[in-house]
């Protein structure tokens, strides 16, 4: 296991490796999508009291629970980064910081679209909605530390040192509407007992959230191998790659 | 612990890096348990009937439409409802236009003033949606199924 950790930590390995991945992610990302959009805006029944208005689901879900998957691989890889020095991961948590935050960004912004004819509001500063705008700053506030430190290795420790402070807010995120009373509804999905949502619903919604990890894996190989090999144009293998 | 660093010095760090995200996690966690009441988005009934909420100062409540009690003016947007969180009731009027999920049995969060006799003046009102979805016909039966059980109970 160390073995195959140290590999990966050396960006050639990387970028062989993950050269091999990226059709394969590409290709599972497009088919999911598209079994995900038709089954979620097609095949699916309508909602008992919201009708059609609730297929924004299928966006807003997923994309919310990337929002928080992406921050702990971010943070993950920032201690990575801090413990071990190892490059691949000062990489990876740069090149997630905009994916975050644009998953974020979509998050609120879809349910925003959804909490006017439902809620009658776009916006109400409940716990929920708070904390995960908050998750945007955090994200947008790691992309200027980083641009502003012009030593990679210096912004890559300042950054990983805010991503860590900033998973405090995760399980915040997570448990707001059982922590304080909110707006937002509770978890449909997430819950001890069974998902509180009629299967049909349920499995478009599943196969959305894979589109989305599929689609998030392909983007962070794209940024990864360019970040890869702006890093390391000094180096041999990359001299030798570009020259061929 | 073969999963732990090999070297001391990355020991440490991974030990600074755990103390420093827990002490953030308790540091946060000691704030927000502090601020609870300003986290809050709404009072309860029964809150604001023990005189939890704050007089003359807008503020929200929440609880459930208590069926039965929606009425409606005649001649304009009025509309006066109880809410409910099942242990007390607060009667409310509004006059505007409601959201499309309002109801009977809704969950609502409502901001307003207390007036002079008890009855909350809510200036806006929004709906508040729970978290289960289903197709139309499953609404139906678990509303009928509703229905006989409480006609058994009778």
């Amino acid at each position: 296991m160390w073995l195959f950790f140290h590999k990966l930590g050396s960006p050639k390995y990387f970028y062989d490796l993950s050269g091999k991945f990226l059709p394969w992610f590409g290709g599972l990302t497009l088919i999911l999508m598209l079994l995900g959009s038709y089954w979620g805006l097609v095949v699916a029944p309508a909602d008992y009291q919201q009708g059609d208005s609730y297929r924004i689901i299928y966006i807003h879900v997923p994309a919310a629970w990337m929002s928080l998957f992406v921050y702990i691989v971010m943070a993950s890889a920032g201690a990575i980064g801090l413990i071990w020095k190892m490059k691949m991961a000062d990489v990876v948590a740069s090149c997630s910081a905009p994916l975050g935050a644009a998953f974020t960004f979509l998050a609120l912004v879809t349910g925003s679209l959804w909490g006017k004819p439902m809620w009658g509001t776009y916006w109400v500063w409940d716990a929920r909605l708070t904390s995960e705008l908050i998750l945007l700053f955090l994200y947008l506030g790691f992309m200027g530390l980083e641009a502003a430190i012009d030593d990679k290795r210096t912004a890559a420790n300042a950054c990983a040192v805010l991503a860590l402070v900033g998973v405090v807010n995760i399980p915040i995120i997570h448990y707001s509407v059982e922590w304080w009373n909110t707006l937002h509804q509770g978890s449909t999905v997430a819950r001890v007992d069974k998902p509180a949502m009629d299967v049909n619903m349920l499995i478009p919604l599943l196969i959305m959230w894979f589109a989305f990890m599929f689609y998030y894996g392909t983007t962070l190989f794209m940024r990864a191998r360019n970040e890869v090999l702006y890093r390391e144009r000094d180096t041999a293998w990359v001299k030798e790659m570009v020259t061929e | 612990m073969g999963l732990l660093p090999k070297h001391a010095h990355r020991r440490k760090k991974l030990g600074l890096i755990v103390m420093m995200v827990m002490g953030v996690g308790v540091a946060v966690g000691m704030v927000t348990m502090a601020l609870k009441e300003n986290i809050n988005l709404f009072f309860s009934p029964s809150q604001v009937l023990a005189g939890e909420a704050p007089k003359d100062h807008t503020f929200r409540i929440g609880g459930m439409v208590r069926t039965g009690s929606v009425r409606r003016s005649n001649h304009n947007l009025e509309v006066a409802f109880e809410v409910t969180d099942t242990a007390k009731n607060l009667p409310v009027v509004f006059t505007g236009i409601l959201p499309d999920l309002f109801r009977e049995g809704q969950g609502i969060v409502a901001q307003g003033k207390l007036g002079p006799n008890g009855t909350f003046i809510a200036s806006e009102v929004l709906a508040k949606h729970d978290e289960n979805y289903m197709p139309p016909e499953a609404g139906e039966a678990i509303k009928n199924a509703q229905k006989i059980q409480a006609t058994l109970k009778e």
